[in-house]
């Protein structure tokens, strides 16, 4: 921290997620083996993978939402800001509104436009009235690229979007929470290449506030989007570096018989 | 030959149509099955069943025209004049038909031969006695043309059944002809049976709804009579519920509907949040072992049959309900609001607790129809299960439960046995939910048991409350479905 060049490399730098030798158990079936990764804030970070791999499940190990599933049981360390949110003490919803995410599915709420992105808000209590509250859901609108398609119907049904429309509310309803880390699993998988588009745009944007990790079956989609990647393969984290290594000169066989189509 | 031997018969000739058509088509073949159109039991059921329907079918249709044809014409022979006073023809024909019954026992039994009875003269021998020997007791003598007119409606009724059975036999017959004529290797069997079971179905359940309607069109026509003897006006619009034998009866509905209503008010206070709040457990909370368990547990509640709830409401809750309301300085409360255990508030919490499982089962089930991603989204939020409940499943699952409350309501109205025992006969208005009240399905049981006469107001009024009760759960229950099924479009 001596001079503002390299306090800017530090910075983009920084470690936002340390997972270390992670293992998840679906009752039986072995799902991740001993997995380590070093998630870094403002950096967009994909997963891919074959299905079945353990991709989604490892993103959903990042935000605590295995703990609904009654089976799945997590081991080793995994550490926000340098604190394991797996410890006792960590109260898995308070994580949740800081590590946000967003399905494979558009899921809108049978709400209206506005309390679908004022919901998050509401409960953590962060809007002090209702032009706090307002302004919340026109910033959070915004960041999800929807404001000027829905700016004149926030009270209509936010089921009454399209698809790409809809996926970019869950967006906008996750970013108003004020997460630090944004995960999306497969977050286009749902969607017409032209919404794929208009969403990818708005992931590259959300990169300056957010950590956002992103799973996604289309390595085009994670060439394009993403700054570091993670292959998954059999529950095993194969290869993780820069995008641009992996996709040209991988290391690992496996990891060039998955991108040039062999595998998977 | 007896009907039921008659159906055997049929039977046999149908079962022996099937050996043969079976044995046709094979031979037909040149004993290869496999160059049948159809497998070889198809041919055999082909024929079995063209002889056995048409012949039943004509069977059923002869029983119950003969009877009808009949007593047209022989009670055409009983002129105007022979009908005494104070009786109808209707009467004097249920005379008749005794009178001829008597005779066929009696000959059956071998009291008189039919060579005797063909030359009887009721003038000359004491048929009542002849009869009464038999066990067939007649309440007056016996007069000529009565007697006469017994002897004729024994002659056709004999002759009829020697036609029918000559009738359906020859049916039987040609049918069996017909079909085992056709039959051979190129024959579509497989296609004709699959009609024949087609038609089956059909049957079934055109019967289903004819019975419904049916028993609709029977409530609507005694529903006409009694207001043909009482004003409809007084009915819908009276405020007093007061039958009595006299003739001046006042029969209101309205004070009964307030009763009903009223009591399924409080039911449903009951059900519904004690039903959901268990739904909401279940479906939410519960983990697989609990649910494995709780579940079948609480719907077991809803197999219990309604005469031991209203058991429970006379002989505990309704006790418990005087101990903490009633009996003054020795009460719970120490209060004189409630002397008998017979109260609105009995009978609408034991049937509250009746319709707890009915509301769980079918709000669990629409709880469980809200997509999994809703809860995720909420969750992934930072919510927690209770916010997201209250917030996003109840929501979207409200249309649903409110189809579920309306069922349950309807069945509350509908309800008869535990406020029979727990509510009490008193119609009045009054909100005194200690008081007790009456319902409609009460009153119908009380206007229709003891000794009741079919042509007073006073029964006939049960068939006038009926078909309101009808149409009121009716127009519940469409209501409800029509909610709940636009409901299930949103997710499918």
């Amino acid at each position: 921290m001596n001079d503002m060049s390299t306090l800017d490399k530090t910075v983009t730098n920084t470690t936002k997620i340390s997972a270390k030798n992670v293992n998840v158990y679906y009752g039986e079936s072995h799902a991740i083996k001993d997995v380590n990764v070093e998630i870094e804030d403002k950096t967009v970070t994909a997963f891919i993978g074959p299905s079945g791999c353990g991709k989604s499940t490892f993103l959903r190990c990042l935000n605590r939402m295995n703990d609904t599933i009654d089976v799945c049981r997590v081991s080793g360390e995994i550490l926000l800001d340098g604190e394991d949110i797996y410890d006792k003490r960590v109260d898995p919803v308070q994580l949740r509104a800081k590590v946000g995410m967003v399905f494979q599915k558009p899921n809108p709420f049978p709400k209206s436009i506005y309390d679908n992105v004022a919901y998050g808000p509401r409960i953590h209590g962060l809007a002090r009235n209702k032009a706090e509250l307002d302004e919340i859901v026109e910033k959070s609108l915004r960041r999800g690229a929807i404001w000027d398609e829905v700016k004149d119907r926030l009270h209509a049904p936010g089921t009454g979007l399209s698809g790409g429309q809809q996926q970019r509310l869950c967006i906008a309803r996750a970013v108003a929470t004020e997460p630090e880390v944004l995960l999306m699993d497969e977050p286009c998988s749902a969607l017409d290449p032209i919404a794929t588009a208009q969403v990818e745009e708005l992931i590259d944007e959300l990169r300056a506030s957010y950590s956002v990790v992103i799973v996604t079956h289309s390595m085009q989609q994670a060439a394009r989007v993403s700054q570091k990647t993670a292959f998954f393969h059999l529950g095993n984290l194969v290869e993780f570096g820069n995008t641009g290594q992996i996709f040209t000169n991988p290391e690992d066989p496996r990891t060039e018989s998955y991108i040039t189509g062999r595998i998977g | 030959m007896p009907t039921f031997w008659l159906v055997i018969l049929l039977c046999v000739i149908a079962a022996a149509g099937y050996v043969l058509g079976r044995q046709r088509a094979l031979s037909s073949a040149g004993g290869d099955a496999r160059a049948l159109h159809s497998l070889p039991a198809y041919y055999g059921y082909n024929v079995g069943l063209s002889t056995l329907v048409p012949a039943l079918g004509l069977l059923v249709v002869w029983l119950l025209a003969q009877p009808m044809l009949i007593e047209n014409r022989v009670s055409g022979m009983i002129p105007a004049e022979a009908i005494p006073e104070g009786t109808t023809l209707g009467l004097v024909m249920s005379d008749v038909r005794r009178v001829a019954e008597g005779l066929d026992i009696a000959v059956a039994e071998g009291v008189l031969t039919s060579e005797q009875v063909r030359n009887m003269r009721s003038e000359f021998s004491d048929i009542r006695g002849r009869l009464g020997e038999v066990g067939v007791a007649l309440g007056s003598d016996v007069r000529p043309e009565v007697f006469n007119a017994a002897q004729a409606y024994r002659s056709s009724s004999a002759t009829g059944h020697t036609a029918m059975v000559i009738a359906v036999a020859l049916v039987a017959l040609v049918g069996l002809g017909l079909s085992y004529s056709k039959t051979n290797k190129d024959f579509r069997a497989r296609n004709t049976v699959e009609r024949a079971v087609m038609a089956l179905l059909i049957l079934a359940a055109s019967l289903a709804i004819l019975t419904t309607i049916g028993i609709v069109l029977s409530m609507l026509f005694e529903t006409r009579n009694f207001f043909g003897l009482h004003s409809w006006t007084d009915f819908f619009f009276g405020g007093t519920w007061a039958p009595n034998f006299r003739g001046d009866s006042e029969l209101s509905i309205l004070p009964l509907l307030w009763g009903t209503l009223y009591i399924s008010f409080i039911a449903l206070l009951v059900a519904v949040p004690i039903g959901l709040f268990a739904a909401i457990y279940l479906s939410e909370y519960a983990g697989p072992a609990v649910r494995a368990f709780a579940k079948p547990l609480l719907e077991i509640l809803a197999g219990i049959p309604t005469i031991v709830y209203g058991l429970f409401a006379l002989l505990t809750v309704g006790p418990l309900l005087v101990r903490i309301f009633g009996q003054g300085e020795n009460g719970v409360l120490g209060v004189e609001w409630m002397s008998g255990a017979t109260s609105v508030l009995t009978a609408g919490v034991v049937m509250g607790i009746m319709l707890i499982p009915f509301v769980s089962s079918l709000s669990d089930d629409i709880i469980n129809a809200v997509p999994q991603a809703m809860r995720d989204g909420s969750l992934g939020l930072g919510a927690t299960k209770s916010e997201t409940v209250r917030q996003v499943v109840l929501p979207a699952a409200l249309p649903g439960i409110v189809g579920a409350i309306l069922l349950a309501a309807s069945r509350a109205i509908g309800e008869t046995m535990i406020v029979v025992m727990g509510a009490g006969a008193i119609a009045k208005f009054s909100a005194n939910p200690l008081e007790s009240m009456t319902t409609i399905t009460t009153r119908i049981v009380s206007q229709l048991t003891g000794d009741t006469d079919f042509a007073s107001p006073e029964t006939l009024v049960a068939f006038a409350l009926g078909l309101t009760l009808f149409v009121l759960t009716l127009g519940l229950n469409v209501l409800a479905l029509y909610i709940v099924r636009k409901y299930r479009e949103q997710y499918d």
